[in-house]
């Protein structure tokens, strides 16, 4: 059984998680009381003088409760795991797809012709290296809405990576295969279609991949600005509220999110994906 | 010369290209022709220019001085007249043997129906020894043999009009390459396509040309000769070698390739025969290659290979 290459590997993992779990347990118990507890001492939960990191038991207890009904509405202090994770997700999702659907034909321009390649570079490397939140002030006093902001800042940071892998995969495409739809007199356009996408593709996704990833990492920050709704505002506000328990659940779900949204991205990637 | 109408005809084509120091001439006043229905090949040592008159053949790439015509018509870029069988197969990877073939044949019958598409492309395939569920495999799953099929399959299923095949069997070995010109012979025989080939394999171009074309070392190459191979067919690899003319065929183009391809090179102030022609404008002057057939003019070879030729 433990031959396989992935049954060690399962096996050390686990090893991993009990031994970062039983240090973050033992290093966060609260001091046993030496005497009776004062009745100030009772209300604030401990005769311990500092707060300390809620330990994994703690955190678990409150994910399994959270999981259990994830969709659940109390007023704007109050909503479920689930409901403010997918707010951030379709934020994400409709800048990200904005973002493609103007980053792509712009890349194939762009990839396509060298004239375009060269007029479009300046702006390219000056905006490219912007933090997304810079765009933020600019985008809610244009936009005057909060939510319609946070996902113009997604837009504005994930057209980058998919714009410049565009570009790079459809001016790399190989001559030979360009030769191909030449000598058998494709149009422009089918050649667009039937030999430079199918060629481009796995740089195409490679650069979307990218961007799902900064748009997934730029949101919490977003929220966190904006405020509302959204798995940001979630973590600053039970940060405000002192539930450190509740952050550090919010925190691992961005983590668990954040890699289905990549699994889908590196999935979609191997669907197009060749080999010579 | 006479005024032969050729099918194919280059007249005085030349292709220079800039560099650092000024320009280089690759090669300059190629004249040549190809008769409908006739197997020509095409053999130089590497870097006179044989792919780029291929590649100016194709309409992939222009010429510098000179002009190519074809059925009357001027070339003036790629077209599906002329079908091309890349050196390195280009097949399009993410589609599968078929679907290549079918790549070619819906550009060059848009009308026709999915079905009519692929069982016409199915058939080429067939042709060149594919199918029975080879057609539905990538090209990575493919050898390298059967990629050069599939390429050929591709390129004789538009039915073009002229053939161009880039070295096609550079990259094989010498089993799979002696295949699939069996296959190569066999779709010819059947098709009688216009087909112009390069070829390193002076072997290769014997069991396959109707004439062969010799160009002289670059840069400045020019095709020096045009060689009939008067051996009847069918041709076969096995019994080709016992013909009379083989060997005096083969023994001119060795002593071509290994001697005379570099004395009769030509250089910027190379002489060249003058010869006007009637109807054109002074000073036109065209070049023909100069025509032999050793197989059937065993005394105009140097003696010692005549007397070589005549032993067999």
């Amino acid at each position: 059984m433990l031959q396989s290459l992935n049954m060690r590997a399962t096996v050390l993992a686990f090893a991993f998680l009990a031994v970062i779990l039983g240090i973050w347990e033992m290093a966060n118990q609260a001091p046993k009381a030496k005497e009776a507890l004062t009745e100030y001492e009772i209300l604030m939960g401990g005769a311990d003088q500092e707060a300390r990191v809620p330990p994994p038991s703690k955190v678990i207890g409150l994910a399994v409760e959270e999981l259990s009904d994830p969709f659940y509405d109390k007023g704007p202090n109050d909503k479920g795991i689930g409901i403010q994770l997918g707010y951030s997700v379709y934020r994400v999702l409709s800048g990200y797809f904005m973002a493609a659907v103007i980053a792509i034909p712009i890349g194939f321009l762009i990839g396509m012709s060298p004239l375009m390649q060269k007029a479009m570079n300046p702006f390219i490397q000056v905006l490219r290296p912007i933090s997304p939140l810079a765009w933020m002030p600019l985008a809610l006093f244009i936009i005057k809405d909060s939510e319609a902001s946070s996902i113009f800042v997604i837009f504005i940071c994930s057209i980058w990576p998919m714009l410049i892998n565009t570009a790079f995969g459809v001016a790399n495409v190989r001559k030979d295969w360009l030769n191909v739809a030449r000598t058998h007199e494709l149009s422009p356009l089918r050649t667009a279609f039937t030999v430079i996408l199918p060629a481009a593709a796995p740089t195409i996704l490679t650069g979307m991949r990218i961007s799902i990833g900064i748009a997934w990492l730029v949101i919490v920050a977003a929220e966190m600005l904006v405020g509302g709704t959204g798995i940001g505002y979630y973590v600053w506000n039970e940060w405000n509220n002192l539930d450190l328990t509740s952050v550090i659940f919010s925190i691992l779900m961005i983590g668990i999110v954040g890699m289905l949204l990549d699994m889908a991205l590196s999935g979609a990637t191997r669907l197009v994906t060749y080999k010579e | 010369m006479t005024a032969v109408h050729y099918f194919v005809e280059a007249e005085n084509l030349s292709k220079r290209f800039k560099t650092k120091d000024g320009e280089l001439t690759v090669f300059e006043n190629a004249n040549f022709g190809i008769h409908k229905g006739e197997f020509v090949c095409i053999i130089g040592h590497s870097g006179c220019g044989k792919s780029t008159i291929m590649n100016i053949l194709a309409g992939l790439d222009g010429a510098s001085d000179g002009a190519l015509f074809m059925d009357m018509k001027e070339v003036g870029g790629p077209a599906l007249e002329r079908g091309v069988v890349f050196q390195n197969y280009s097949l399009l990877p993410w589609l599968s043997a078929l679907k290549n073939v079918t790549f070619g044949v819906r550009a060059r019958w848009p009308q026709w129906s999915r079905e009519q598409v692929r069982e016409h492309a199915y058939k080429y395939l067939q042709m060149v020894g594919l199918g029975d569920g080879a057609e539905e495999r990538k090209p990575f799953e493919l050898s390298g043999g059967m990629r050069q099929r599939v390429s050929i399959a591709r390129a004789f299923a538009i039915e073009p009009k002229l053939l161009l095949l880039d070295e096609p069997f550079g990259a094989l070995d010498a089993l799979t390459r002696g295949n699939i010109q069996d296959e190569l012979l066999k779709i010819w025989s059947e098709t009688h396509q216009t087909v112009f080939m390069i070829t390193h394999d002076v072997d290769e171009a014997i069991l396959l040309a109707d004439r062969i074309l010799l160009m002289t070392n670059g840069p400045y190459a020019r095709i020096a000769e045009s060689v009939k191979v008067d051996i009847p067919r069918p041709r076969d690899r096995t019994t080709i070698i016992h013909d009379p003319g083989y060997y005096p065929i083969r023994n001119h183009l060795v002593d071509f390739l290994v001697m005379r391809s570099k004395e009769l090179a030509g250089g910027p102030g190379a002489e060249r025969e003058v010869k006007a022609e009637t109807g054109k404008p002074d000073g036109y002057v065209r070049v023909f290659p100069a025509e032999v057939n050793p197989a059937r003019d065993i005394e105009a070879l140097p003696s010692e290979q005549a007397a070589q030729a005549a032993n067999q």
